[in-house]
């Protein structure tokens, strides 16, 4: 029998983000076969001892690929994610601390973002902007950095009227020394939930746009590209399909478990 | 009722206009030259000053919005420069697959959520809790772009049960649909899942059960009522997903709506229709927005007050 976990969630998630941050991390240093060199006898080739998730229509070695597009997928949504988050709080709060009509014109601001669906907003950002890592980058950012602005926005609000603030803000606390010893403690635990579940969906997003041909550009191995490319060969290669689409689900089932159990911990619901 | 639908008509305007603006902002202000990108890097100078002259970019920004904001006031969207043939055509061409799209997605959610959802609720810790949620997670993290082609691996390629890509009669809707609903089912699921539990513990709930209601019937007459205001209030906040996840659906199915007008434009550098569909997009979900809150006001009469 094995022993009940409290927060099977949590355990889980850690353990899948863990692996494959790892992968990320370590993979093309032990699987050190370039992911970029072309060998046309190995074309579409399926998994072998050499190329254990097989070759591409490129006669690329799939594994090799899928870590380096671990490596740009994870780097992509920890960066987006960090400067979201910075932003975002830094607008929310702006907005809560300011008088209502500062308030009022910020979270207009915020509405008018959100009122595009889903990663419209990134993917017309993208079409301007051309592809590209850092353009990517500055899509997904400024699709979604307004729910770290609503949630700081919200919690200092109901923040402001506790006791314990009160108190510090009548014993002559100055408004940096509240927010940064009073308020922002308060909020980290919601933040940490949001940023979580944030990794995952920017991980998602990333590889939407470059599927879409808006992200990574070829020969620049990512996981969405990668998609896109193996579409075409369904019948005949489908590993081409399935490597790419797991590393994405695994990775985001990943994230969502783990801000699942965050959430669970700190007893706050995203 | 009427003063609050009057209240959020009111509210709709500044955001339309927001929306608007951002839009052209975007095609207009990004940094990029669009018309160096429609033409190539081999364009003269002449070509392109004859096409800035022709989408009138050469005139002031601000002459340029006016003309942008009253165009749209007819309903004239400009015209596209790959099809020539005026936007709004375009975009009403297609407008009715990516509805139908979203539609079918949106009925594969529910029925799809709500045996799950009760399953788990009903009987939370219990097996059929852990195979419908297991699930859940599972569905709310799997891509479109990976569910689409393992769909049509296995149902297409494999089974050949139904057809791989196009629109067409109920078959060519089937595996699209599933492909856009999987993520809302499972999100509308665990909602549903946590409202029931709520409800359950609930002082309505308890005196259904001790004046001797039996527990089915309790769950559907009072539980599952009062969980579903929050049902459609998270139906509402996923609306954009879906409508996004319509846009990529589109191009892996290859069905004929404006996500994939939009994303072939882009391709094309078709900037008049890019900017047509990012509005009617955007558009639709401000309204599908409005709807949501409007059927929440008429099923829970607390939203009209607040």
């Amino acid at each position: 029998m094995i022993a009940r976990v409290r927060n099977p969630s949590l355990a889980i998630g850690l353990t899948i983000v863990s692996l494959v941050a790892i992968a990320a991390i370590f993979g093309p240093i032990f699987h050190h076969t370039d992911p970029l060199s072309i060998d046309l006898a190995d074309v579409l080739a399926g998994p072998s001892r050499a190329h254990p998730f097989g070759c591409d229509a490129l006669g690329r070695d799939v594994l090799a690929r899928i870590l380096w597009g671990a490596r740009l997928s994870l780097s992509i949504s920890v960066v987006v994610v960090t400067i979201s988050l910075a932003v975002g709080s830094l607008i929310g709060a702006t907005a809560a601390l300011s008088g209502s009509r500062i308030d009022d014109l910020i979270m207009r601001g915020v509405d008018i973002v959100l009122a595009f669906p889903g990663i419209l907003l990134a993917i017309a950002l993208a079409a301007i902007l051309g592809p590209g890592l850092i353009d990517l980058a500055i899509a997904l950012t400024a699709m979604g950095w307004t729910g770290y602005a609503r949630i700081v926005r919200g919690e200092v609000l109901t923040l402001r009227e506790r006791e314990y603030v009160l108190a510090a803000e009548s014993l002559g606390a100055s408004r940096s020394r509240l927010l940064m010893r009073h308020l922002l403690p308060g909020v980290v635990g919601p933040l940490a939930v949001q940023a979580t579940f944030g990794i995952g969906g920017i991980i998602g997003a990333e590889a939407a746009l470059s599927f879409l041909g808006l992200g990574a550009l070829p020969p620049t191995p990512s996981w969405g590209n990668m998609l896109d490319a193996g579409r075409a060969f369904l019948l005949v290669a489908p590993h081409l399909t399935t490597a790419p689409g797991l590393a994405i689900g695994l990775s985001i089932l990943g994230f969502n478990l783990l801000g699942d159990g965050i959430a669970q911990k700190v007893g706050h619901r995203a | 009722m009427k003063k609050y639908l009057v209240r959020r008509l009111l509210a709709l305007l500044p955001v339309s206009l927001g929306v608007v603006t951002m839009t052209f902002a975007i095609i207009h202000l990004v940094p990029g030259d669009p018309v160096v990108a429609m033409l190539g890097e081999t364009a003269g100078p002449a070509d392109i000053v004859g096409m800035r002259h022709q989408l009138g970019l050469d005139r002031p920004l601000l002459e340029q919005y006016t003309v942008y904001l009253v165009g749209l006031a007819v309903g004239d969207l400009g015209e596209s420069i790959s099809y020539r043939k005026p936007v709004s055509q375009l975009i009403a061409e297609r407008f009715p697959a990516t509805i139908e799209l979203a539609a079918a997605g949106m009925i594969v959610a529910l029925v799809l959520a709500f045996p799950l959802g009760i399953i788990a609720g009903a009987n939370p810790g219990g097996a059929g809790d852990l195979g419908a949620m297991g699930f859940a997670i599972v569905g709310i993290s799997v891509p479109h772009i990976y569910l689409g082609p393992l769909l049509m691996i296995l149902f297409s390629l494999d089974l050949r049960w139904l057809p791989l890509t196009g629109r067409g009669g109920l078959a060519h809707l089937v595996l699209p649909a599933v492909t856009l609903g999987t993520a809302l089912a499972a999100i509308l699921a665990r909602m549903l899942r946590q409202s029931l539990i709520r409800v359950r513990e609930s002082d309505y709930m308890r005196t259904a059960l001790s004046k001797g209601m039996s527990a089915r019937a309790a769950l559907v007459r009072h539980g599952l009522r009062n969980a579903l205001t929050s049902v459609v209030t998270v139906i509402g906040l996923q609306m954009g997903g879906l409508l996004s996840g319509t846009l990529i659906t589109e191009m892996i199915f290859s069905w004929p709506g404006i996500g994939r007008l939009l994303i072939t434009a882009i391709g094309a550098r078709d900037y008049p229709v890019v900017e047509g569909c990012v509005l009617t997009f955007a558009m639709t979900y401000v309204v599908v927005n409005l709807t949501t809150d409007l059927v929440n006001a008429v099923v829970d009469p607390r939203v009209r007050i607040s």
